[in-house]
Parts: structure tokens; C-alpha cells; sequence
């Protein structure tokens, strides 16, 4: 879509453009194109030589089993996550949709998690989950179940996807309710005279007409999960037990800043833009589609 | 409602009324731990009753201790230095974004794709995937624990970017024409026509976007090292010390309670164009 009617200057749109176009390139593009180089590198410890090592880099990288083992966790992770929250935030939805009156009240009482940092969101379960002093695993416990994600990285993966299906939870929940809003009430109600109930509706007619809102989600929890969960992690169990709950970004912060393996960590950067390319591909062309829907 | 079921509707509610208190629970906890006195929190089990101690705690908090495990550092600077972030994040995002949805959308110029494109990139350049390179970048600027940058690396935003050139290609060509007739430039016609109009875009972004940089972990994280400039998510962070029964967690869980506040009131009291912001930027 384009305008008819524009305005003519020679300097006004590039001055209009200046700061933006300035940040991007001195904090986007600038350092994207370092880590580039910087993953075909290899330096020493003292930043003293600098030697051109081709893929190496990448090569060390899917040998390394602690990488493949970082890939599994952020897989095994995100999974959960997209799965656990879109599953909730559905059910809550669509029991919300159902109700005449007190929606607002609801809504209000959900969506606040969206307004808790992920690091607060960490911290607020991992106080909860503490094995020792922590009141759900004191209630764990007295049913019999002994909680500790210090120790177990099955109750460490637990703890961070608890978390931030948590903190995700009202987002989804939000789009769910705006999508099923959109749906023609018509279509459920020609439904409802041919005599299909609310359970044979929901599969039959809401949840197919949903698809498109839960793609977009399931993309968007997924980026989500992959990058935005570091703070979760770092402020709950720090990658541990080992390193079972590293996703593949608490693993960059590590290896470029505790461990100062500038190359390698580099190059999983130039890993995850490419992940991020694919994903972003992947939800534009779902966009495309669902305007001509 | 295409039929009427009591129970089904009264199962609505039960299920939506334990979603609510599930979701809460946690909320519960901390208020309840930051009333009570740090041995009380760590008694097993910590009791569900408000304690007694409320003020006390939040003072403590606000002002900073002269010994504990963790930081002490005093949470009142935390708080000011994430609003000031939080404020320069959300209103640099807004401004240059409007001012480039403007140029991108109401001029036709040479490259006028390449820079559409190029902030249309940047979505994919999330801070995660190029963590070192931009810190040098920041170190070699000179701007490591300060405001600048804090906030300016962070306020560049193809998605506020995106949401204006919607906006503005809704609006109808006629206006410019009209403007134009009556002598507008197109600054003028910026200033008078486009601000007003895109008042609720503005504050559907300002919702999401204050949210977004009072909220930042991994950017703070690296670039302050000097407690003066921590925002009160990273203190927070740091006033957990280790040995979970050691942690003053009274003043941990007061201080996260006072980092929850500001930003979920923007979210409570601007509902309306939060809803908004989320729905749009889908699209």
C-alpha cells in the first residue's frame, strides 16, 4: 500500500530517518557484523593476536557436546513452554468467553503477570520451590514428593517452564479471548440449531477458525522461550543443575563473559541469528497468508 | 449465548476462579513474606498471615542495610534509575519511530526500501545474539553505567516503526491534501495532523514499551558494574547471595514486591490501550 499524495524534499526524509538510522547502525548492524567476523576468528586469551580460522569455529562448536546438549535443552524447553501455556491460556479463554458476567474482573486478576520483569518471575518461584524453606516443596514433601532442583535437573526444567508459562500466561490468554472474539457469532450459532454442543463446537468450529491466532502464538512463545527466558534462568537456577536448564542463550553469556571464549561464543551468536531469521520467516509468511484469509 | 447451561457456566467460573488464584498464589507468598521478619520466612512452614512487620521491611528495603549476604545497596536509587530507563526507553522508541514511520510513509525518496528494510532487520538482531560485540561497542563509547547506555543501544524499534506506517497509511489522503492547500508544510502538517491523531498508537506503545525497559535483565546486566546504577531488577538479583536459608528474603521478596508495582499499575490503569497495543502488534 502506498500513498497518492506525498510530500518532495531532498533532506527532510533522511533527517526524519537520522536517529534511527544512526542506532541501528552503531548498535545493531556494527556489532552483528563483528560477531560475524569474530566467529571466523581466533584470538588469544590476551586479545594480543588475532588469527583468520575459517569455520573452525562452527566446526569446534557442533563437536562440542555441551553445545548439542544446550541445543536439546532449549528444544526440550521451549516445547514445554509453547505447549504447557498455549494449553492453559486456551482453556482459560475459552471458559472466559463462556461468561456473561465478570469478564473484566478476570481479565484484571490475569493479566498482571505480564507487567512482572522475568527476573522477579524467577525469583518469586524460586522462593516458592527453595528446598528447603519454600512452601510448595514444604507441601510437596508432606505428600510425599521430594522437591529439589539443585539436585534434580528434571525439577530444575520444571521450576523455569513453571515460571515462564507464568509470566507469559496473560499474553496468551489476551490473544486467545481477541480470537475467539473474532470469530462470526453466526457460525456457532447455525452450529448450536444443528444441534452440536459446546465440546463438538469448540473442535469442530472455534478451534479450527483459531488456527491462525494459535500459529502466531506458538511462534511467538517459542522466541519467547528462546531468548527472552534468559533472566528466568539466570535469576532461578543458573543453568543448573550441571548445566541441564542451559538454553542456548544463557550458554553465549557464559562462554563470551565468564568463560572469554570470544570465537566460540560468536559463533553460536551467528547460530542463533540464523534461528532467528528462520522464525521470523516463518511467522511473516503466516502473516501474509492470513490477510488473504 | 446460544443456549443456556447452568452448570456449564458455573463451571466457567470455577475454572476461571482457579486459573486466577493459581496465577495469584505466588503474589500471595511474597506479600505475605515481605510483612514478616527474615526468621519467621524461613521457618518451615512460613506462615500464609500477614505479619506485622510491613513498614519496617519496605523501609529497610528503600534504604539500604549496612550488612546482609547479598547487596545492600538502597532500593529508593534501584527504583529511580529503572523509571528514568523505563521512561527514556518508552519515549525515544516512540519518537524516532514516529518521526521515521513519517519520512518512510508521507515522502518518496532513493533508498527509501533499503531504510525501510534495514530497520525492518533489526527485529532479527535481538540483543541476545550479539551480546559482546554490542558491549564493546557501548565500552569503547564510554557509556558503561550510565543512562545513555542504559537506554539509547535499546530504543531503536522496528515494531513501533511498524505499527505507525500502519496507522498512517489508514489515514486518509485527503487530509494531506487539504493540509496542503491550506499552505501546510509537511512539518506542520506532521505536528497538527499525524501527533494528534496517533495519540491512542502512542499510548497503546507507551504501555508495552515502559514495560519493556523497566522489565530489561540481560542489557543492565552487562553494562552497569556500579551498584548506583543498578535498575531494581538486577538488584534484586544480587541481594540473593547463595545459601537459599541465608538470603534475607523478607527484603528480597518487599523489594520485588516494590519492582512489580509501578509497572503493573501501568498495565492495570491503562488497560484499555495495553489491550489495544498487544492485538495490533500482532498484526
Amino acid at each position: 500500500m502506498e500513498k497518492r499524495a506525498v510530500f518532495r524534499s531532498r533532506w527532510l526524509p533522511w533527517a526524519l530517518l537520522a536517529p534511527q538510522v544512526a542506532i541501528i547502525a552503531v548498535f545493531f548492524f556494527w556489532p552483528a557484523g563483528q560477531a560475524l567476523l569474530q566467529s571466523l576468528q581466533q584470538s588469544d586469551a590476551f586479545g594480543t593476536s588475532v588469527d583468520w580460522v575459517g569455520l573452525d569455529n562452527f566446526r569446534a562448536l557442533l563437536a562440542d557436546q555441551r553445545y548439542l546438549a544446550s541445543f536439546k535443552v532449549t528444544a526440550v524447553f521451549s516445547i514445554l513452554v509453547a505447549a504447557v501455556g498455549l494449553s492453559l491460556s486456551l482453556a482459560l479463554a475459552v471458559f472466559a468467553e463462556r461468561i456473561v458476567r465478570g469478564t473484566v474482573i478476570y481479565r484484571v486478576l490475569l493479566i498482571w503477570p505480564y507487567a512482572v520483569a522475568p527476573a522477579v518471575a524467577g525469583v518469586l518461584w524460586l522462593f516458592l520451590f527453595a528446598p528447603s524453606v519454600g512452601i510448595v516443596s514444604y507441601g510437596l514433601k508432606a505428600i510425599g514428593f521430594s522437591w529439589n532442583h539443585l539436585l534434580d535437573s528434571d525439577h530444575a526444567m520444571a521450576l523455569v517452564v513453571i515460571a515462564a508459562v507464568w509470566k507469559k500466561i496473560s499474553y496468551n490468554f489476551l490473544l486467545f479471548v481477541a480470537g475467539l472474539q473474532s470469530i462470526p457469532k453466526s457460525l456457532i450459532e447455525a452450529a448450536a440449531i444443528d444441534g452440536a454442543g459446546p465440546w463438538r463446537r469448540f473442535w469442530t468450529i472455534q478451534f479450527p477458525l483459531l488456527s491462525p491466532t494459535t500459529f502466531f502464538l506458538l511462534v511467538i512463545n517459542i522466541v519467547y522461550a528462546f531468548f527472552e527466558t534468559f533472566a528466568i534462568i539466570d535469576a532461578s537456577t543458573q543453568g543448573g543443575p550441571g548445566s541441564d536448564t542451559a538454553i542456548l542463550v544463557y550458554k553465549v553469556y557464559y562462554d563470551g563473559f565468564k568463560a572469554m571464549d570470544l570465537g566460540g561464543s560468536a559463533a553460536q551468536s551467528v547460530v542463533m541469528m540464523a534461528i532467528v531469521v528462520v522464525l521470523t520467516i516463518i511467522q511473516f509468511r503466516f502473516i501474509e497468508k492470513k490477510v488473504n484469509y | 449465548m446460544v443456549e443456556r447451561r447452568p452448570t456449564l457456566g458455573i463451571l466457567a467460573h470455577v475454572v476461571l476462579i482457579l486459573g486466577v488464584l493459581v496465577v495469584a498464589f505466588p503474589l500471595y507468598v511474597t506479600f505475605i513474606a515481605s510483612t514478616q521478619t527474615a526468621q519467621d520466612v524461613v521457618q518451615t512452614p512460613m506462615s500464609l498471615l500477614p505479619g506485622g512487620h510491613l513498614v519496617e521491611n519496605y523501609t529497610a528495603a528503600l534504604r539500604g542495610r549496612s550488612i546482609g549476604a547479598g547487596s545492600t545497596a538502597p532500593v529508593a536509587r534501584m527504583m529511580f534509575v529503572s523509571l528514568v530507563t523505563a521512561l527514556l526507553i518508552a519515549f525515544g522508541k516512540i519518537g524516532i519511530s514516529l518521526v521515521s514511520a513519517f519520512a518512510i510513509v508521507y515522502f518518496r525518496f532513493r533508498f527509501r526500501m533499503v531504510a525501510f528494510w534495514a530497520i525492518f532487520v533489526t527485529l532479527m538482531l535481538p540483543v541476545e545474539v550479539r551480546i559482546s560485540p554490542t558491549y564493546k561497542v557501548v565500552a569503547d563509547l564510554g557509556m558503561l553505567n550510565t543512562f545513555t547506555g542504559l537506554t539509547v543501544p535499546l530504543i531503536a524499534s522496528a515494531t513501533a516503526t511498524f505499527l505507525f506506517r500502519q496507522f498512517f497509511l489508514t489515514v486518509p489522503d485527503e487530509l494531506l491534501e487539504a493540509a496542503r492547500m491550506d499552505g501546510a508544510g509537511p512539518l506542520r502538517f506532521f505536528k497538527d495532523m499525524l501527533v494528534p491523531l496517533s495519540r491512542t498508537t502512542m499510548a497503546a506503545l507507551f504501555v508495552i514499551q515502559f514495560i519493556y525497559g523497566w522489565n530489561q535483565y540481560l542489557w543492565p546486566l552487562l553494562v552497569t558494574t556500579d551498584e548506583s546504577m543498578y535498575p531494581v531488577v538486577i538488584g534484586i538479583k544480587r541481594m540473593i547471595a547463595g545459601g537459599e536459608a541465608a538470603n534475607e528474603w523478607n527484603l528480597v521478596m518487599a523489594t520485588a514486591m516494590l519492582a512489580m508495582i509501578p509497572p503493573a499499575l501501568v498495565v492495570i490503569l491503562m488497560q484499555k490501550w495495553f489491550v489495544k497495543g498487544l492485538v495490533d502488534t500482532e498484526k
